[in-house]
This record gives C-alpha cells, sequence and structure tokens, in this order.
C-alpha cells in the first residue's frame, strides 16, 4: 500500500489553474524529487499534501485516511508530515533547541524535558548540536535550514517535503544540507523534494517528476529521465537546467 | 530669576498631587486602546470579509476625530442616551478609543511583518491557527510593536491634561487652582512641563528596559 495517495488533485488561485489533475502514489521510503519551471504549481503540490494549500477538487489519502475528506484532523494528520522551507521559517525569537522542542512539548504533550532532551538529540542528527542556544539571526542559512529540517524531523514524521530547501542559501553552504537530506534518505526517510539541485536528485531520488503548467509531463527514474528523456519539454528544461548549474554529476 | 525658579520649586509638590491622577489616566487609557487595537488589528488581518470592512471604518473613523472633540462627546452625549459615567470614566473611554485605532495600526504592521512562513510553520507541526497566533505571532508581534507602543504611550501621557477640560483634579487643574491665588501663571505652568517632561522621561525609560529585557539578538531593535 503506499504512504500517500495522490488523485487527480486540481487548485486554482483566482482564475490561475496551479495544478491541473495531478496523480501520483508515494511509497513508503521513496525519495521523489520535483522538478520543473517556477510557477508551475511545485510549492502548491507540497501544500497539498500537508493541507496547507487544500486542494479544489481530488483526493489525497495518507495511508488508510483521506485527509482531503471534509472534518478530517488536520492537526493529528501534519503531525506525520513534516515540512522544510524555503527560507527556513524558524521561529526568530526562539533559540535553535526551542523550535525543534516546541512541537514535541506543545503538540505531542512531552513533559519539557523528554522534550528537551529529544530536540538536542535531533539537532546532533543534523550536526548542529553545539548551537543550539543561538538564535535564528546568530545562524548562517545553511545552520537554519538545519535546524528546520531538526524541528520537522523531531516530530517522527512519516513524511518529509522539502519545499526548494537551498536554493535561498550561498552556494558553499548548499552542501551541508544536501548533506543531511541524503543521509535521511539513506535512513530510509520517504521524501518529497522540490528542488534544482540535479545532483542530489540523481543521486538521491527513485523517481523524478517533471511539472509544467499544472501537470506531470514526465515521471520516469533518474538514470531514464537524464540520459533519455521522452518528452521535448522536460528535455529543453534539463538543459537550461544544466547550462546554469553546470553539468550534474 | 532666581526667585522664579525657587517659586517654581516650591511649587512642585502642590501639582504633584495631580500626577497620580495623570498617571491612571494615561495607563488605563492605554490600556483600553491596547485592547481594542489588538483586536481591530487581528479582526483586520483574519476576520472575514465583512468584518475586515467594519473594523477599518472603525479606524478611519477614530483616526479622524480631535480627542477633545470625541471626549465632549463621550461627556456629554452618553448622559442623553441615558449612560451616567463619571467624568474619569469619561476621559478613559474617549482618550482610549482615539488610542485604540492608532494602536491597531501598530499591531498590524507587526503581525503583517512576520510573514505568511511562520504560521504556515506552526500548522506544519501540528499545531492549530489559534495555537500559532498564540506561540509563534504573538510574541514576535509583541515585540516588534513595543517601539511603536511606547510612541504611543508617551502620546496619550502628554494628551492626558485633555482631562481638565471636563474638571478632573489632575496636575493642570492644581495648576489653575494655584494660578488662582498666586497669579503667577507662567511659573505655574512651566512647573506643570517640567513634571510631564520627567513622567515621559520614565515611561520612555521603562519601556526601554523592558524592550531590551526581551530582545532577541539579531532579530528585533529596541526603538528609538
Amino acid at each position: 500500500m503506499p504512504l500517500v495517495r495522490i488523485e487527480n488533485i486540481s487548485k486554482s488561485f483566482g482564475k490561475n489553474r496551479v495544478l491541473d489533475g495531478i496523480t501520483f502514489d508515494i511509497e513508503p521510503g521513496a525519495v521523489k524529487v520535483i522538478i520543473g519551471p517556477s510557477g508551475t504549481g511545485k510549492s502548491t503540490l507540497l501544500r497539498c499534501i500537508n493541507m496547507l494549500a487544500p486542494p479544489d477538487s481530488g483526493k489525497i489519502w495518507l495511508q488508510d485516511t483521506e485527509i482531503t475528506a471534509p472534518h478530517t484532523d488536520l492537526i493529528k494528520i501534519r503531525q506525520k508530515i513534516g515540512m522544510v522551507f524555503q527560507h527556513f521559517a524558524l521561529f526568530k525569537h526562539l533559540r535553535a533547541v526551542d523550535n525543534v522542542a516546541l512541537g514535541l512539548h506543545r503538540v505531542k504533550k512531552m513533559n519539557r524535558s523528554d522534550a528537551y532532551e529529544k530536540a538536542k538529540q535531533n539537532l546532533q542528527k543534523v550536526g548542529m548540536q553545539d548551537h543550539g542556544d543561538k538564535y535564528p539571526a546568530q545562524l548562517s542559512g545553511g545552520q537554519q535550514q538545519r535546524v528546520g529540517i531538526a524541528r520537522a524531523l523531531a516530530m517522527d514524521p512519516l513524511l518529509m517535503l522539502f519545499d526548494e530547501p537551498t536554493s535561498a542559501l550561498d552556494p558553499e553552504l548548499i552542501g551541508e544540507v544536501l548533506m543531511v537530506m541524503q543521509k535521511l534518505a539513506l535512513e530510509g526517510m520517504t521524501m518529497v523534494c522540490v528542488t534544482h539541485e540535479m545532483g542530489f536528485a540523481k543521486s538521491v531520488a527513485n523517481e523524478i517528476i517533471f511539472m509544467e503548467g499544472g501537470h506531470i509531463l514526465e515521471a520516469s527514474p533518474p538514470a531514464e529521465m537524464f540520459n533519455n528523456p521522452r518528452n521535448e519539454r522536460t528535455r529543453s528544461f534539463l538543459h537550461k537546467i544544466n547550462e546554469l548549474y553546470g553539468e550534474s554529476k | 530669576m532666581l526667585e522664579s525658579v525657587i517659586y517654581i520649586l516650591t511649587n512642585i509638590p502642590l501639582l504633584m498631587k495631580g500626577v497620580w491622577m495623570a498617571v491612571q489616566i494615561t495607563v488605563l487609557s492605554v490600556l483600553l486602546g491596547m485592547v481594542i487595537g489588538i483586536a481591530v488589528a487581528f479582526l483586520r488581518i483574519y476576520g472575514s470579509k465583512n468584518m475586515r470592512r467594519l473594523v477599518s471604518f472603525y479606524e478611519w473613523v477614530f483616526r479622524g476625530i480631535p480627542q477633545l472633540v470625541l471626549l465632549f462627546i463621550v461627556y456629554f452625549g452618553l448622559p442623553g442616551i441615558g449612560i451616567n459615567l463619571s467624568p474619569f470614566l469619561c476621559v478613559v473611554i474617549g482618550l482610549g478609543l482615539c488610542s485604540s485605532a492608532y494602536q491597531a495600526q501598530i499591531y498590524r504592521g507587526a503581525i503583517l511583518s512576520i510573514g505568511s512562513e511562520q504560521m504556515e510553520a506552526g500548522l506544519s507541526l501540528g499545531l492549530s491557527k489559534t495555537r500559532t497566533l498564540f506561540y509563534v505571532i504573538l510574541p514576535q508581534a509583541v515585540r516588534l510593536s513595543l517601539p511603536g507602543f511606547t510612541n504611543e504611550f508617551t502620546i496619550v501621557l502628554k494628551d492626558s491634561p485633555l482631562a481638565y477640560a471636563v474638571g478632573i483634579a489632575e496636575i493642570l487643574k492644581y495648576g489653575r487652582d494655584l494660578i488662582v491665588s498666586s497669579f503667577r501663571p507662567f511659573e505655574i505652568y512651566l512647573a506643570a512641563a517640567l513634571i510631564y517632561f520627567v513622567l515621559f522621561q520614565l515611561f520612555y525609560y521603562l519601556f526601554k528596559a523592558i524592550a531590551s529585557r526581551y530582545q532577541v539578538p539579531g532579530y528585533i531593535i529596541s526603538g528609538e
């Protein structure tokens, strides 16, 4: 049984149809990378999966719960789906460790000392154990993003969503975040990543999904997608990406 | 000259009787303005479309009326519809309503500058919207609005002498009583100015201390 089933979802903002009949499954342990030109609904698709932006039509299941059904307990659902944001979205008035502990203490109702113990363990997982007492503004972008990953990870999610996690980072900081993501993938975490990092996509993803104009134009394993793209649009997009970011290894 | 200075200094204690009243009026007006202002700010951002219209109309009206006129409307108008309040309460309501419109803008600006990703981050962890407001948005909004709030507080403090117009015994009223017997308005009003000036500085530094106490490194700068 797939972990997530997405069935024919559509969403519009005003007259702009951002998602137009998207269907795919996410198997447990899968790493899916979504690519495509900006404005094609990649971020919106992620926000549909955790219902931050509920689709206008279509259905989404998490395991055997239809989360798009009315009166679904979204509070429960979202605890099982971690999200990492493009601009980190750390709570700016809280230290790194407080950021990670907040959900454990206030949502999972762990007592304070257990929550902080677990928060520290999760900071360690992303190599941020020495920076727990710092506020977000005292951390570099790469460090902030790693705290963001720890914050989502600490909730023990079934699935992690990454919304362009490295596109707001200076080039020299991208590596540390990708390394953490790679480690997560190797440990078997189910992940859906919107990213332009083709090197990461090639080495970690099971499947690349190319989106344009609210549709999935092509979905295939990386080797096939990069060596032999079937769709003309995919081919020209990959070509442009290569020109911009260099030939990915 | 020296005699004037001595006269001012000797009369300050007599005016001080009005200080407590001025502080009471200021603090209560600001508190009333804060309660309404926070509600208005949240409703203007998170309320339904009609609610947003209604509260922006509220802001628009109360920012456009001079405090003294509003104060007289409350003072002379409410008894007309059967509500009899003490002059003190009328002053607090008049200044409070006026301040609420300004405070609403301060809080709204603070909430808006926090950005929608913070709300999304709270929701994505499994916090409800209300709990995200409480744990994430509010603590940041309070810090961001402190400089504006400090400013508004001192403005209300300096508006508090309007209470004199409805006969409340605050600093100016005691001054007036002294002038009637001494005929030295210049010195008395200078003494009143000095008292207000010191009060202003006291509150200013109080709020500045609060701001630096809750300052988050690198994020929010305590206001100048």
